[in-house]
């Protein structure tokens, strides 16, 4: 049909194929998942539909000859200061359909970034900096509760013995861990490649709220289990396998909204890791239904501690929201070990665009304002802070530890790593990078014996710059930056800004 | 022996190895030439096989016991000292038993030039002498073909 509704035609991105560089080999046909490409046999040409593409740039990366260019299309709506053209998009498309907007990805909107208006310190004559090539720089730090005190008492033979009991601690060779993304949501190929960089990073990484894949199990040792407001594949040797066991409130994607997987990605290897019938939809509820206070929620902590006889952490997950600092003091109060908070630019499988773009705070405040609340409160030790949502760089993680955070997630560029364009259509299932999808055609483009090693290489970079930064500073230890704001200054931020961040102006 | 090992789970189809393959076999080395000026099109001695989701890239196995080196009439089929199973272009006359013999389909009749012979992987037989991978190897994004000193020779099917 020739017909369709004019606004299609203002799509976004353009396929520019040159003609003489194409062989005809058909890998961009193969590698298109949205149906943009496709091959006349008569012509013996490659016509691109235009309004199909979402600009992945799959087929771009992979063509041999480099004959293809994905472009913004220069002709898209007009736009000016206040109507964006992706507004004038979505006003075009709810026209269309008439429903929520959905996407995927994190935030997007140019809302300030804190992190790149903080600036690190660095030694100069009075205090020597140190090279971490020659000296040695820990970055080993350990999350969960740190008691009041510790008692130590001498045995019979002169031993010094530890007399308190320690609560339950996870060793982290570098701060950063892997976030959470459920079995579902990203398939099993990306969810074991992050096991498998893990365990050789002796860091952790996150099962999501899809459960545990029995494939999985051996890697368990390095997972945090998440319990979730779906309560998806919790059983009792999903808690004892792992390390840690993650409580998830929220998301900062979409803070107080639920996730809904929808029955037809239900496959059978799903539906038995979540342990529900294949194809049916596994919704998780905007709230836990048994969870209506800071008392409820202690009850499930402390369900959880005994179901796993207090042998380990348990992390509570929030959305950084505007009263996050009054929201983790209750959550400490609990019982919690670790507490995650979860900025606004942090990235889903599916949200809407409503929420993602305007919903949450950014977390380098929220992080500055929940330390210093706990530590006003004399808390601060009975808790871990982890951040995530919104961490790009070595520089981020470095910046938000010394904001107050212990060590950092991150899962958006994990991704990156190993191809994201964040074209931002995790949503539809149907990545063509065959990392947000279980179409078994394309989640087979992630092989884990390549993906594991791109992400173990991104964070043994990273740990070796913050090596790097940390020497700079003077310091040998990662735990020594920890809210320690004083390495940190502000630039082109308000005073107000600077204030609740906890920094000082550059130049004072 | 060592030969290129083929793991189906991870073949995505991109087709590089085709690509790759043309272009190594070409006189100017380059894809974009191979095909447009060379008239090398469809003359990938790996071909990718696809029946969604499953797909995986075929050369020739360099059996053992060949069949198509069975049913040559000429002698162009020979088994090489280090193993590999080499397709004398020249001294192919075009019977086409070959390409009918072989289990794997990895034997190709060469209809569309002028020249009527057969065509199969060589092994990249000069690359090797160089110290480097086959092409189709090397090009693989996605580790769907193997060509490594860790793994070991897997019994053909039929030897």
């Amino acid at each position: 049909m020739l017909y369709k509704k004019p606004q299609i035609q203002f799509y976004p991105y353009i396929v520019q194929r040159d003609d003489y560089k194409c062989v005809r080999c058909l890998g961009c046909v193969e590698q298109c998942s949205y149906d943009a490409t496709f091959y006349d046999e008569e012509l013996d040409v490659l016509w691109n539909k235009h309004e199909a593409c979402v600009g992945c740039k799959r087929c771009e990366a992979m063509c041999p000859t480099d004959a293809l260019k994905i472009v913004p299309n220069p002709s898209r709506p007009y736009e000016h200061a206040s109507w964006k053209w992706d507004l004038v998009m979505d006003a075009y498309l709810q026209a269309n359909t008439g429903s929520i907007i959905i996407t995927g990805i994190g935030n997007d909107k140019p809302y300030r970034v804190y992190f790149d208006h903080l600036l690190i310190d660095a030694c100069q004559v009075t205090n020597p900096s140190i090279d971490p090539l020659r000296e040695p720089m820990e970055l080993r730090t350990f999350l969960g509760r740190k008691g009041e005190k510790i008692e130590l008492a001498e045995t019979e033979s002169g031993k010094i013995e530890l007399k308190t009991r320690l609560a339950p601690q996870l060793e982290l060779e570098t701060p950063i861990m892997f976030s959470a993304m459920s079995y579902g949501s990203i398939n099993l190929n990306f969810q074991e490649s992050m096991a498998r960089a893990a365990v050789k990073l002796g860091t952790y990484w996150n099962t999501g709220e899809g459960g545990l894949h029995k494939k999985l199990y051996p890697y368990a040792g390095r997972g945090i289990v998440q319990v979730a407001s779906g309560r998806f594949g919790v059983s009792r040797d999903y808690l004892k396998a792992a390390a840690a066991v993650e409580i998830k409130i929220g998301q900062g994607a979409k803070p107080g909204i639920g996730g809904h997987l929808p029955g037809e990605k239900v496959n059978a290897d799903i539906a038995e890791t979540r342990m529900i019938p294949p194809g049916s939809d596994a919704i998780s509820p905007a709230p836990h239904h048994d969870i209506y206070s800071i008392e409820d929620l202690k009850q499930l902590i402390y369900a959880i501690k005994e179901a796993t006889r207090y042998e380990k952490p348990v992390f509570v997950k929030i959305a950084a929201v505007h009263n996050v600092a009054a929201i983790a003091s209750g959550i400490a109060r609990a019982g919690a070990d670790i507490i995650v908070v979860d900025g606004f630019r942090g990235g889903t499988g599916a949200t809407p665009k409503s929420v993602r773009d305007h919903v949450g705070i950014p977390v380098e405040v929220a992080i500055a304002a929940v330390d210093r609340r706990l530590r006003q409160e004399g808390i601060r030790n009975e808790v871990s802070i982890v951040a995530t949502g919104g961490i790009r760089s070595s520089t981020d993680v470095i910046k938000i530890i010394a904001l107050g955070a212990d060590a950092a997630y991150i899962a958006t560029v994990a991704m990156l790593a190993i191809g994201c364009t964040l074209c931002q259509t995790c949503n539809t299932g149907r990545c063509a990078w065959g990392i947000t999808t279980n179409d078994p055609r394309l989640a087979r483009r992630q092989n884990p014996d390549i993906a594991s090693e791109q992400l173990y290489n991104l964070v043994t970079g990273w740990s070796h710059e913050m090596k790097e930064m940390l020497g700079a500073m003077g310091i040998n230890s990662i735990e020594s930056l920890k809210g320690n704001r004083l390495r940190l200054r502000s630039i082109g931020l308000t005073e107000k800004e600077s204030e609740i961040l906890g920094v000082l102006p550059v130049g004072e | 022996m060592k030969k290129v090992i083929i793991v189906e789970d991870f073949c995505i189809a991109c087709y590089n190895c085709e690509v790759a393959c043309i272009a190594v076999h070409s006189k100017s080395q380059d894809p974009v030439k191979a095909y447009k000026r060379e008239g090398l099109r469809g003359r990938s001695n790996a071909v990718v096989e696809v029946e969604s989701p499953l797909a995986f890239s075929v050369m020739c196995r360099h059996c053992k016991h060949p069949w198509c080196m069975d049913a040559c009439i000429s002698g162009a089929i020979q088994r090489l000292d280090n193993g590999i199973v080499y397709l004398d272009e020249e001294r192919c006359v075009g019977c086409w038993g070959c390409v009918v013999g072989c289990p794997y389909g990895a034997a190709h009749p060469n209809i569309a030039g002028k020249d009527k012979h057969a065509f199969k992987c060589d092994l990249c037989i000069e690359r090797l002498d160089a110290g480097l991978r086959p092409a189709c190897v090397e090009a693989c994004p996605n580790n769907a073909l193997l060509y490594d000193e860790t793994i070991e020779e897997r019994e053909e099917v039929h030897t």
